[in-house]
This record gives C-alpha cells, sequence and structure tokens, in this order.
C-alpha cells in the first residue's frame, strides 16, 4: 500500500503532499506554525514522563531501558516452536509473542476437518494444557512475559498459560502474559472471530475482570489497531478506532461495578509502523496524549501509570512488497527507525520473507538485530524524544491530533463501534478505501520502489531466497498426540469440568476460572471452545456490499 | 471481449483465514470492471462454496488463500468439481502463493493463478480471456 499523495510540476519538483490521514504538508515549518496550531509547551508536550505523555511514558525512557523485542514466533507442533522460543531468547529476544496456526485460533482440534491442511501452518499446533507445556519447557516464566496473538478463544489459551505455569511451579502473581483478545478488531479485519459480537465482547470482559481478580501482572487486551490498519485504515482511524473499541471493552467491564481506574492500566495497543515516516511519529506522540487525556477527563482515573498508552509498534506486514524481498529488509529498518523516534516500549518487525511465508530463523534473526542497531549502535537511546520542539513534528502532532479525535466522533455518530461492526459499517468503508489506495499503487500515483519504480526485467518470477517449509508431518504428530492424550487422560474430570464451564458460559458466572479447571484435566481448546459455540453459536458476517 | 454476457464469479474464502482485504477488493474491482461478483464471506468450507457456485449458477471461481493451504485446498475443490459435473467452471486462486507452486497449481487443473502484488487489468483480463476462450 502506497502512503503520501505527491503532486509534482512538470520538473518533477513537489507541488503539494497530503498524508493518509488527510494532512496537508507545507514545504517548510517555523513557530508561526506552532502559534497557528495553539502549541503550548505544559498542555500539550511537557516534561519527559510527564502527563499528558506526548514525549514519553518515563522520565527517562530508552536511556533507562531500551525497548522490549517481540518477534512473532511459532510454527509446527510445540516443539519446534518450543526450539524458536529458545533460539530467540539466546540471541537477546526478551519477550515471546506466540503465533498459533490457525485451527487453534479457531477454536479446533488437529483432527478436526475443518482442520486439514492448516494444523501447524501460520503458528503453531495447541491441542490441549500437554502442548502447552511443551512449548514452554525451559522458558523462565517470571522474567520472560508473553504476547499471545489469539483473540476469539484469548480466554482459553490465558486459562493455558496459567495452568502451565501452575505445572511449572510459578504462581500466577508471578507470570506475565498479553494475550492479543480484541475480538471486535478481528472482526473489522483478520476475521479469526468465532462468536456473535455481544458474546465475543462478554469474553473480553471475563479476562478483563479475572486479570483484574486473579493475574496481576497479566494484561488481559491489546488493542489492536495494527490489523485495521492493514485493512485498508488510515494512521488517524487506526488510533481512532481502536480507541473506540477500547471504550466498548471499558463499558462492559464497568457493567460489572469495576471502576476505570482498576483496569484501564491493564491494557495495552498493538499499532502500525509503516507508512510515511513523519505521519507514523506524529501518531504516536498524539496517541499517548490522546489517550491519557480520554482516561483522566471522561473516565475519571487519576493514577498517573494507569494513564500510559503502553504497547508494541511494529513494522507492518502490509509496506513489505513481493518483488525484490530483500528491498523489505532495509524498508522494515526504516520502519523501527519510526518506532524508535516515536519512543516504542516494545517492538517487532515483519521479515523481509513474509510477503511468501513465515520466516526462516535467519530473516527472523535478521529483524533482531536490525532493532538491536538502532539501540545500540546509532544512537536512539542517547535522549528522549529527539524530535521535540521541531515546528513541523509538533504541528503535526496537533493535526494529528485533530484528525483522531474526527474519526472517533464520527464513530459516536455511527453509535460507537459495536454497533459500526454489527452493521458493516466500518467494513465497508475501510474495504472501499483499501482498494482506492490500492488502484493508487497500480497506478504509480502511490511510489513504492520495486513495485511501480525501479522494478527489473523478469522480477515477477523469481524468487531466490531461501524460504520456511511446511512439513505434512507436523499434523500427523499432532494428531496422535491428541489420540494418546485423549486415552490417558481422567475423562471424568474432563467432563465435570466442562459442564462447570457451560454452565458459566450460559449463566453470567466469570468463565475464566472454570477455563483453568478445564486445562489442568486436559479438556482439549476444541472441547472448550465447542462448549461456547453451542452456548453462543457463531457471528453473520453483515454483507459487505 | 466476444461475448455480451456478464461473467458471474464467486470470489471465496476457503478455510480458516480470515485475512479478507485482498479477496474484498479484488470484489470490487471485478465489479467495476462489469463482471457480477458474489463474495463468500469468511471461513467457508469446500462444500459451501461448492453449493454457492451452483445456486448462482458462476462461471469463474476465485479463491483467495493467505496461509500457505492452496496447494491441497485447490486439489481437493477441483476433485468435489469433477465430481458433481462442474468441469465447466473455472478454478483460480489468488492470495500468498510462491511462483514456485504455479506449475503445481497450473497442472491440477487450476486455470489462472494470482499471487499477491499483481495488478487488478491483469485479474480481469485473465478471467475475460477464461471466458472467452482466448487462453
Amino acid at each position: 500500500m502506497g502512503v503520501a499523495k505527491y503532486i509534482k510540476d512538470e520538473k518533477g519538483a513537489i507541488q503539494e503532499v497530503t498524508y493518509q490521514s488527510g494532512i496537508k504538508v507545507k514545504s517548510s515549518y517555523g513557530p508561526e506554525d506552532l502559534e497557528k496550531a495553539g502549541f503550548e509547551y505544559d498542555k500539550d508536550l511537557g516534561q519527559p514522563g510527564e502527563y499528558p505523555f506526548t514525549r514519553s511514558l518515563h522520565p527517562l525512557s530508552y536511556r533507562s531501558r531500551a525497548w522490549t523485542t517481540r518477534q512473532y514466533t511459532g510454527f509446527g507442533t510445540p516443539a519446534e516452536t518450543n526450539e524458536r522460543f529458545k533460539l530467540m531468547i539466546k540471541n537477546g529476544q526478551n519477550g515471546l509473542n506466540v503465533a498459533f496456526d490457525l485451527p487453534t485460533q479457531m477454536g479446533y482440534d488437529s483432527d478436526h476437518p475443518l482442520a486439514q491442511g492448516e494444523v501447524g501452518r501460520v503458528g503453531m499446533a495447541i491441542d490441549s494444557l500437554k502442548d502447552f507445556e511443551t512449548a514452554f519447557a525451559g522458558i523462565p516464566l517470571d522474567k520472560i512475559g508473553s504476547g499471545l496473538t489469539i483473540n476469539a478463544v484469548a480466554t482459553i489459551m490465558m486459562a493455558m498459560y496459567q495452568a502451565t505455569a501452575e505445572k511449572f511451579g510459578y504462581s500466577k502473581n508471578q507470570i506475565s502474559t498479553t494475550p492479543q483478545n480484541d475480538i471486535l478488531k478481528e472482526m473489522i479485519g483478520r476475521g479469526a472471530w468465532i462468536f456473535p459480537v455481544e458474546h465475543g465482547v462478554r469474553l473480553v470482559g471475563d479476562s478483563i475482570e479475572y486479570a483484574v481478580k486473579e493475574l496481576p501482572r497479566s494484561n488481559p487486551v491489546s488493542l489492536c489497531g495494527y490489523h485495521i490498519r492493514e485493512s485498508g485504515a488510515t494512521p488517524a482511524q487506526e488510533i481512532a478506532y481502536a480507541f473506540s473499541i477500547a471504550k466498548d471493552y471499558i463499558a462492559n467491564v464497568t457493567q460489572r461495578g469495576i471502576k476505570p481506574e482498576d483496569f484501564v492500566g491493564r491494557f495495552s495497543f498493538n499499532f502500525n509502523v509503516y507508512g510515511n515516516l513523519w505521519e507514523q511519529i506524529a501518531k504516536f506522540r498524539a496517541a499517548r496524549k490522546l489517550w491519557a487525556i480520554m482516561l483522566k477527563e471522561e473516565y475519571g482515573v487519576t493514577d498517573k501509570k494507569k494513564l500510559f498508552l503502553r504497547g508494541l509498534f511494529g513494522g507492518g506486514g502490509s509496506g513489505l512488497t513481493k518483488e525484490q524481498p530483500e528491498n523489505n529488509i532495509m524498508r522494515s529498518a526504516y520502519y523501527a527507525l519510526g518506532a524508535a523516534l516515536s519512543g516504542a516500549q516494545t517492538t517487532a518487525l515483519c521479515s523481509f520473507d513474509e510477503a511468501y511465508t513465515i520466516p526462516t530463523p535467519r530473516s527472523a534473526l535478521l529483524s533482531l538485530r536490525t532493532l538491536e542497531m538502532l539501540m545500540d549502535e546509532v544512537g536512539l537511546r542517547d535522549t528522549v524524544d529527539p524530535l521535540a520542539g521541531s515546528y513541523f513534528i509538533e504541528t503535526l502532532t496537533l493535526e494529528m491530533e485533530e484528525k483522531i479525535l474526527e474519526e472517533m466522533k464520527d464513530v459516536e455518530k455511527w453509535g460507537g463501534m459495536t454497533k459500526a461492526i454489527s452493521s458493516g459499517f466500518i467494513q465497508r468503508k475501510i474495504s472501499a478505501q483499501a482498494y482506492k489506495y490500492e488502484k493508487g499503487l497500480q497506478s504509480g500515483e502511490y511510489k513504492k520502489v520495486g513495485l511501480n519504480q525501479s522494478t527489473e526485467d523478469g522480477e515477477a518470477e523469481k524468487t531466490d531466497v531461501e524460504l520456511h517449509e511446511y512439513n505434512e508431518e507436523w499434523a500427523e504428530k499432532s494428531k496422535a498426540n491428541l489420540k494418546e492424550l485423549k486415552r490417558t487422560r481422567n475423562d471424568q474430570e474432563v467432563s465435570q469440568s466442562l459442564a462447570a464451564l457451560e454452565k458459566a458460559a450460559r449463566g453470567s458466572d466469570n468463565v475464566m476460572p472454570h477455563l483453568v479447571k478445564c486445562c489442568h484435566a486436559y479438556a482439549t481448546v476444541g472441547e472448550m471452545a465447542g462448549v461456547f459455540r453451542e452456548v453462543f453459536g457463531e457471528w453473520n458476517e453483515p454483507d459487505f456490499y | 471481449m466476444k461475448t455480451t454476457k456478464k461473467i458471474r464469479v464467486l470470489i471465496a474464502k476457503p478455510g480458516l483465514d480470515g485475512h479478507d482485504k485482498g479477496a474484498k477488493i479484488v470484489c470490487l474491482a471485478l465489479r467495476d470492471a462489469g463482471m457480477e461478483v458474489i463474495y463468500s464471506g469468511l471461513h467457508q468450507t469446500l462444500d459451501q462454496i461448492i453449493q454457492t457456485a451452483t445456486e448462482e449458477a458462476v462461471d469463474v471461481i476465485g479463491l483467495s488463500i493467505m496461509s500457505g493451504a492452496h496447494l491441497p485446498i485447490c486439489e481437493k475443490l477441483l476433485a468435489m468439481m469433477k465430481e458433481k459435473g462442474l468441469d465447466d467452471i473455472h478454478l483460480t486462486v489468488g492470495g500468498v502463493i510462491p511462483y514456485q507452486d504455479i506449475p503445481q497449481l497450473k497442472e491440477m487443473g487450476v486455470a489462472q493463478v494470482f499471487p499477491g502484488g499483481v495488478s487488478f487489468e491483469h485479474i480481469v483480463t485473465g478471467i475475460n480471456a477464461l471466458e472467452t476462450g482466448e487462453k
């Protein structure tokens, strides 16, 4: 997808620049621009680590601690994934970001007919606690936090993580997990949803409530503007829609008698860094500020730390090209630079071969090295928010704020995010935008190196990069393990725990404690999700025409 | 185009993958090119796809696959189409498809392959050619 729109004169000089969010950029900026935008140092910027956190969440930012690196990892059986986890940790990665295969994401066991051909393909295959025990063997769960990229069945995986830690002798107070658990964004983009909207949101609410009471170090929801952006949203919409989704989750949890102050500090975010560099930087600075202001003014949150927009700002896959794939190494490095200049707390990059398939160990390590260079070699840790005070960046940050607020107001006009998604309104809007951008890219209106400029003859046909290969044996292995598990586990414990889960799902009891019991009894993901399917039914996607 | 009849295309998302941006924008592009387009929605079984294709009397099925499972899915769907006597429907596939898999897909009977990155024009021309027999 292209980025900014440039109008040039006949000599090629740039006459006009418009960013995707709709902001026009001038040829230069000065103090008069800040004045015109109403910029005030204390109100809009402030000291690093101080409200409204435009500059950073912590006073010393990267000086005190470099960013956390979390490459998205997982494939095959849990044994292969465990090996890759250890490789990444040995090579300096300090957090995990777990990829699950599609059957697991959709709540099917490896032996389900719909799982055929997909077991272990885009992530690791998980059927039961046995698999989690293998995947996390030898990983210090009190030191390494794990993002779990799972949504529709996030409650199940969160329970699985807790049960695994308990099996290994950790207490639930020691572990830190961040399931993605953002079902509304799955309904806008990425598509790994199962249950109807209201039940999906209820499960998110259950997991937040449970984390507040039982898992003090875990972050039950990671709001993903990332996938909304990948689906065709502008940078301003990416932030606005993630915030609007957050508001619906907040509403669900406050209905349970829990104050925002007691749980919003547990939210984290996952945002996308691809596109125009300056627009991304302004986006993140504006987002940190708006989130803090919204929580303070609308929800009465007072504790400073609970106003933090914490999260992963990662290089977006949409920006990568299949053509001249090695170009993606450099392209991702620039995205990473944008993340670093924005003060990203946690980061990850799509690896250069991901326009083809999931990464090889070599390409995954290249991504990690790219991130290390920024922190340790070229000076991104030297000073906090190095672009602060730039006439351009500060003006742009204020303009971005306006755009984000406009988009949020639009969502309110549609009746809030849940309604906008149920009616398909937002999906249609984003698809239409994606179509328009794609046409612009194909016509050369947006420039993309290797795609519509600097192309090479015969490029389209050749791939001389080494690619990760899928192994059919993983499915057989998973199925055999599942069969063995079902032969050896205590059936009575399984059926009792599943019956208790069903009762909770039908009523209003929190499902989480029941899921933990199911996991300990070695009930399978398919069995637990099957209970939810039975009780909740499945979502009917609205028409997109 | 030699034919005046509008080409009917079913754009379908088989299996569990939910990445639907590509499928949706291709729907919009084919519609703008004058074709009649039916979109299956997500998480379709191959039986559902066959059923929709039959009910809607489509000329072309366009599968969108991002997960890497294009080889087994196409193979199975082609066998099912043959069994149901739907051999006259052209099967095409697009998505995250490595170039080296294209010969194998063609060999098994996939009429056209559109890996990510090809232009709308290329897809429209390719589908038109199928219907006019200008392969």
